[in-house]
């Protein structure tokens, strides 16, 4: 009876058409907006935003670019942390030679010029289709990563291949560097995820979101009715590059502030994670990004308190704890609920529509 | 269904408590950032056990610092960057140091640090021109600097070959990150200033594929290899060293190369590998008797204790010593026991161990003396080479501690440092 929808009736398309057609989950929405916006920033302190927050948001942003181009073009990516890294290091690039420019355009700009290294590695994938078209992002992955440690041009010719953000300001308040306060970072990813969330879930319910996920189904039978797949296939690793580089750049500019390539955007430590977290969170799911990369962010932090401040064991076996629950969990997951959290979400909207009824 | 909710509701109620837990205000906190786990937990394992042996024997001998007692929180990074800012945030109020354990968690938190008023203590590694006090306020990385060891290193080459190494090869095999590729700089200049050739060989992480590195070294037959490694990357170096038949005594290891771990498993073939030192090795120093009675004996050690007495454990012993010696100065200079993390700073500032202070603490003959100043964040700059001999299985100290090349690695550590204040306009101290 909670999640009721008879008695709303839609007299416009434009109602019809809306993201949330639902005044329940409208209600809901506007909630966590508003405590996302004006509650949050007022309680937050450097632990929330260096270890949970800022970390989410950026990793749903990833996500969010992942699952348009696996979840819904249906294209498998191994390539996250290469095509991270190329935002990070544009924007390493940009803000050493314009230091005037803007942050924000900074990080705009990273976003594009990752849509277009995008685009170059997203060709195989008109030839080359599943696991091969995963092995050849994994290609992207290695071979980016080797460049920005290799030529010390990206770097500046730093001694150690490490780059260091120096410090931005939005409307005078710092976001960048050590001094930015934790309210202001973590608004400034909150104001671009929310509004690169809406352009994504806008672009996925428009034309070109139905024209990748015929491709996804059946590339054949969307080419016969009149789907391109060259145009459709380069604007989905574009877009979905463009919100990864985004995500990347604020890693580097917003997160940690200093990165060094192999480190941070190995394999182990952004492709696999990033894709574990759309699959969580539901392959194709607006939602499942956000709630796949909520999971994997807080999930060790999660266990790591659990173990070692509530129970008291030492900071190493619960380590090893972690390591195998881990792992379980993400068996079990996939046995249980392959659709992910945001089939969980939708199997207890059901739930709440007929309740108290259990049928 | 009903189990997996409670995991999902349980992690995330768990989630939501973390932040706000208070940790107690009393004694002093030491947080450790440590891993046990992972690639390179080889070398960390070890050297943690020492600092935790150590922070127990203080507080059970002495009855901890200047009577507060040393709280010690353990962890545990894996070596990833993005979990020691975790462990940072998690642990830095009232914190009186960090330790690292990482150069890449050390560039991670000099700024944040400095912003946060808290002291970093990289002992002989992570930024090498943090060295100069008056730019790097909080971060001190005594008693040795990369720098210093790689100019050791060469001095250590210079001195077989009676002082000429014209047209010789000198090979670095350096892990592929910031703190391997710290000593190239150095090797750089030290190269044209002597005429030898530098061949740069990365080692990705984690280490264990060299195949390709050590191919390269057998067919172009470097006169010496040097190398920057940590955790497996060490043994497994060694280990195809000697597969090609490299000589060993013409293969030199950084100090964080150079433990029993990296050599044991080569076995015999490992006999003659030398690393350089800042620390003695061994187990018959008064700090040792003083452990095994205090905690050893009372079956508090921590691990297994299989590490007692080891070079990264011996290390371990060193670093906290300093760290607890830092905390006595700033109790004597700010005259109260209960000192503040502004305190703690002023007395590592001051810290200075010569021979006699040494002997005081349990620690004679263990290292060379050095102090630090206001200017001088980086202590003396000595260290040794040491051998490894199979039959014994142990280490040689085979040279006396040396200076490296201060002209060249000064230059440089002014340069860079000058840098760094420059892009972070730091205002310089210590006028």
């Amino acid at each position: 009876m909670i999640y009721k929808e008879t008695g709303q009736y839609k007299s416009s398309y434009k109602s019809d058409h809306a993201i949330f057609p639902l005044i329940q989950d409208k209600v809901l929405f506007s909630t966590l907006m508003l405590i996302a916006f004006l509650v949050v920033p007022f309680f937050i302190n450097s632990y929330w935003e260096k270890a949970i927050l800022v970390p989410f948001l950026i990793f749903s942003l990833a996500a969010i670019g992942l699952n348009i181009l696996t979840g819904y073009c249906g294209q498998v990516s191994l390539g996250t942390g290469g095509f991270m890294a190329v935002g990070a290091f544009s924007t390493y690039k940009i803000m050493t030679s314009f230091p005037d420019l803007n942050i924000m355009i900074i990080v705009l700009i990273s976003g594009v010029i990752t849509a277009a290294v995008g685009i170059v590695f997203g060709l195989p994938s008109l030839r080359i289709k599943g696991f091969y078209l995963a092995v050849a992002t994994l290609a992207a992955q290695f071979f980016l990563v080797w460049l920005f440690n290799k030529v010390p041009w990206f770097y500046n010719y730093s001694a150690t291949g490490q780059i260091t953000v120096s410090e931005r300001l939005m409307f005078g308040i710092p976001v960048t560097g050590a001094t930015a306060p934790p309210y202001a970072t973590y608004l400034f990813c909150l104001v671009l995820v929310v509004l690169l969330g809406f352009a994504a879930k806008n672009m996925i319910r428009s034309k070109i979101g139905r024209s990748w996920m015929a491709i996804r189904d059946m590339d054949i039978a969307a080419e016969i009715i009149g789907v391109p797949p060259l145009k459709t296939k380069l604007s989905a690793f574009a877009v979905s590059s463009f919100f990864i580089g985004v995500s990347g750049a604020l890693y580097f500019a917003v997160f940690l502030g200093a990165i060094e390539v192999t480190e941070s955007f190995d394999i182990m430590t952004i492709s696999f994670p990033v894709l574990f977290m759309i699959i969580i969170g539901g392959l194709g799911s607006m939602l499942g990004s956000f709630l796949g990369a909520g999971f994997i962010v807080t999930l060790p932090i999660g266990l790591k308190f659990l173990m070692v401040d509530l129970i008291g064991l030492s900071a190493v076996t619960a380590k090893h704890f972690e390591i195998s629950i881990w792992g379980l969990l993400m068996i079990v997951f996939l046995i249980v609920e392959p659709h992910g959290l945001a089939r969980l979400w939708s199997i207890t909207k059901e739930k709440l529509r007929r309740w108290p009824f259990p049928y | 269904m009903r189990i997996k909710q409670l995991i999902i509701g349980l992690t995330s109620a768990v989630v939501a408590i973390s932040g706000f837990v208070e940790i107690a205000v009393a004694d002093l906190k030491f947080p450790m950032l440590v891993y046990r786990t992972g690639a390179y937990a080889p070398s960390g394992i070890p050297n943690a056990d020492g600092f935790v042996d150590y922070y127990k024997m203080i507080n059970a001998r002495d009855g901890g610092i200047g009577g507060e007692k040393i709280l010690h929180p353990e962890c545990e990074t894996g070596y990833k960057t993005q979990v020691g800012v975790e462990c940072y945030e998690k642990n830095k109020e009232n914190a009186m140091v960090f330790q690292p354990m990482s150069t890449g968690i050390t560039y991670q938190l000099i700024p944040k640090a400095t912003n946060d008023g808290v002291t970093v203590y990289s002992t002989g590694y992570g930024r090498t021109s943090a060295k100069n006090g008056k730019v790097f306020k909080w971060i001190f990385n005594a008693p040795a600097t990369y720098w210093d060891g790689a100019s050791i290193a060469v001095r250590h080459v210079l001195k077989e070959n009676l002082g000429n190494i014209k047209g010789k090869t000198i090979a670095l095999v350096y892990h592929n990150s910031a703190y391997g590729k710290e000593p190239i700089r150095t090797l750089e200049v030290l190269a044209q200033k002597h005429g030898y050739k530098l061949m740069l060989l990365p080692v990705d992480h984690p280490g264990q594929e060299q195949k390709s590195t050590w191919l390269k070294i057998r067919k172009s037959r470097p006169d010496y290899v040097l190398m920057w490694g940590w955790g497996v990357m060490n043994s497994v170096a060694i280990k195809s060293a000697a597969s090609i038949g490299f000589p060993m005594d013409k293969f030199i290891g950084i100090w964080w190369s150079g433990s029993e771990n990296d050599v044991l498993p080569s076995g015999m073939e490992a006999h003659g590998y030398k690393a350089l030192t800042f620390n003695a090795p061994g187990d018959n120093y008064q700090v040792h008797k003083d452990i095994k009675k205090y905690v050893f004996d009372k079956g508090e050690q921590s691990g297994d204790g299989s590490h007692f007495g080891t070079v990264l454990y011996n290390r371990g012993l060193f670093q906290a010593m300093v760290q607890v010696e830092a905390a006595t100065v700033a109790q004597k200079i700010h005259g109260t026991s209960k000192i503040t993390a502004a305190m703690y700073r002023d007395g590592m500032e001051n810290v200075k161990l010569d021979a006699k202070r040494y002997e005081e603490l349990g620690f004679k003959d263990f290292a060379p003396a050095f102090e630090n100043t206001c200017e001088n964040h980086g202590g003396s700059g000595l260290a040794a080479v040491q051998q490894w001999d199979a039959k014994a299985k142990k280490w040689n100290l085979i040279t006396e501690y040396m200076y490296g090349d201060t002209e060249v690695v000064n230059k440089l550590i002014a340069e860079d440092s000058t840098k760094y204040a420059e892009e972070q306009k730091i205002t310089l101290r210590c006028n």
